[in-house]
């Protein structure tokens, strides 16, 4: 019943490169829905159209944040595109607390 | 079977109206969602209020759940009364909550899974089972030791995915891969294991696994992208005088040298010796100066002589 092979997995990284047909599966939203999030500013395409679009491997991570926010929070792309950016600047503000702790007097 | 209070999850009294229920999900969800929230066990709250929600919201199971009365505690052991379910009907809209596996025994006991019509309609919301019946793909996480990216490593990861038996009733189906983690790998990246995403429902067909790595946090370094970040301390005089002093990396002690008039502060760079990759990242050493106890008489008149001798005001440029 239970499988017990080991299997090989591909870092999804910078070098990574992801059309938006995978795109749109990994994240389980038609097309359309990856084209607004372009339009949004979110995810940045490399290429000159759409059938030879790339999207870097971090497109991927942004995208399934973009898609639980808008699912469980009700909020719209722009919403979504502004908690994002938010989230992202908080992570920085977070790590460089724990480098950096404040020393507070007493 | 216990007994969940859903009202309480909520923060609700009974008697509150529709509108009172939506808000007060808007704001927990915004409090605990997991892509938001620092809350230790954030999930877990999240998949509790997301689920007294898919009761709540809907008057026809809200009405069943309220005909339970009012007496139940929490966590209470609960069986169904033996007419449960007899004058009820679940129609449309029906079950489009956090996933077939994500909700409680005590729920399913009283709406049955996947009931509510054909349509079963996952949302994509946030599992750390992580399926989406829309997508042939799927997701998971998995946390990994510091080491594993620089050594590498292998992670049985247990996964339920849902499927149609062959009577069309839906069912989940567990498995169990053997992952290998590749070295290299950084906080929040994906592994894509090709065609190792469960069949989709309705469109069948094979779809991609996706693993987000998560770092357990260590006591010694904070991870950012290939870098590591950590505090050594040193001695007041290896911080004067420059001193080779040792220093742990995750692939063991390296001789790191600490120059002369180093400060609290001080940032000091091994090159490559971060996660490896290309390129591989750093670690950034921060020194903060420990000064040892003066319960030593010696150590003291040694100190004494010092604060003598080099007539030094740290707070000159405070003007004080």
């Amino acid at each position: 019943m239970v499988k017990q092979t080991t299997l090989t997995g591909i870092i999804v990284d910078e070098n990574t490169e992801l059309t938006l047909v995978q795109l749109s599966q990994a994240c389980g939203q038609p097309a359309e829905w990856v084209l607004a999030l372009v339009e949004e500013g979110i995810i940045e395409p490399v290429g000159r159209d759409r059938t030879h679009w790339r999207f870097r491997g971090k497109s991927l991570r942004r995208v399934l944040i973009v898609r639980r926010l808008e699912s469980d929070l009700g909020v719209n792309l722009a919403g979504a595109a502004l908690a994002l950016e938010l989230l992202e600047e908080v992570e920085q503000l977070r790590r460089k607390l724990e480098r950096e702790p404040i020393k507070l007097p007493g | 079977m216990e007994y969940k209070d859903y009202y309480k999850i909520m923060g609700l009294e009974r008697s509150a109206t529709q509108d009172d229920i939506k808000r007060a999900y808007r704001k927990l969800a915004r409090k605990y969602h997991p892509d938001v929230s620092k809350e230790p066990d954030a999930e877990a709250h999240f998949k509790a209020m997301g689920e007294a929600y898919e009761v709540l919201k809907d008057p026809e199971k809200r009405a069943a759940y309220d005909q339970l009365g009012a007496n139940w505690k929490a966590g209470q052991e609960f069986r169904p009364p033996p007419d449960w379910d007899s004058g009820f009907e679940f129609s449309g809209g029906g079950f489009t909550g956090a996933g077939a596996g994500g909700f409680s025994d005590f729920f399913e006991e009283l709406f049955g899974r996947g009931r509510g019509g054909g349509g079963f309609h996952h949302h994509s919301g946030f599992d750390s089972r992580g399926f989406n019946a829309h997508s042939q793909d799927h997701h998971a996480k998995v946390e990994i030791d510091l080491n594993d990216a620089y050594y590498g490593a292998t992670r049985s990861i247990g996964l339920q995915s849902p499927e149609l038996d062959s009577n069309g009733q839906l069912r989940l189906r567990q498995r169990t891969l053997n992952v290998k983690i590749p070295t290299g790998v950084k906080e929040g990246q994906q592994i894509r294991l090709a065609g190792q995403g469960a069949p989709g429902i309705g469109e069948g067909g094979k779809g991609d696994l996706y693993l987000e790595i998560r770092y357990k946090p260590h006591p010694i370094y904070t991870v950012e992208g290939r870098d590591l970040h950590m505090t050594l301390p040193v001695a007041p005089w290896e911080a004067a005088l420059g001193a080779i002093v040792k220093t742990p990396t995750p692939v063991g002690p390296v001789e790191l040298k600490v120059p002369a008039d180093s400060n609290s502060g001080s940032k000091l760079r091994l090159k490559g010796r971060g996660i490896p990759g290309n390129p591989a990242g750093d670690i950034y050493v921060t020194l903060n100066i420990v000064v040892p106890n003066t319960t030593n008489e010696q150590i003291k008149s040694l100190y004494e002589e010092l604060s003598r001798k080099a007539a030094f005001n740290p707070r000159a440029g405070m003007g004080t």
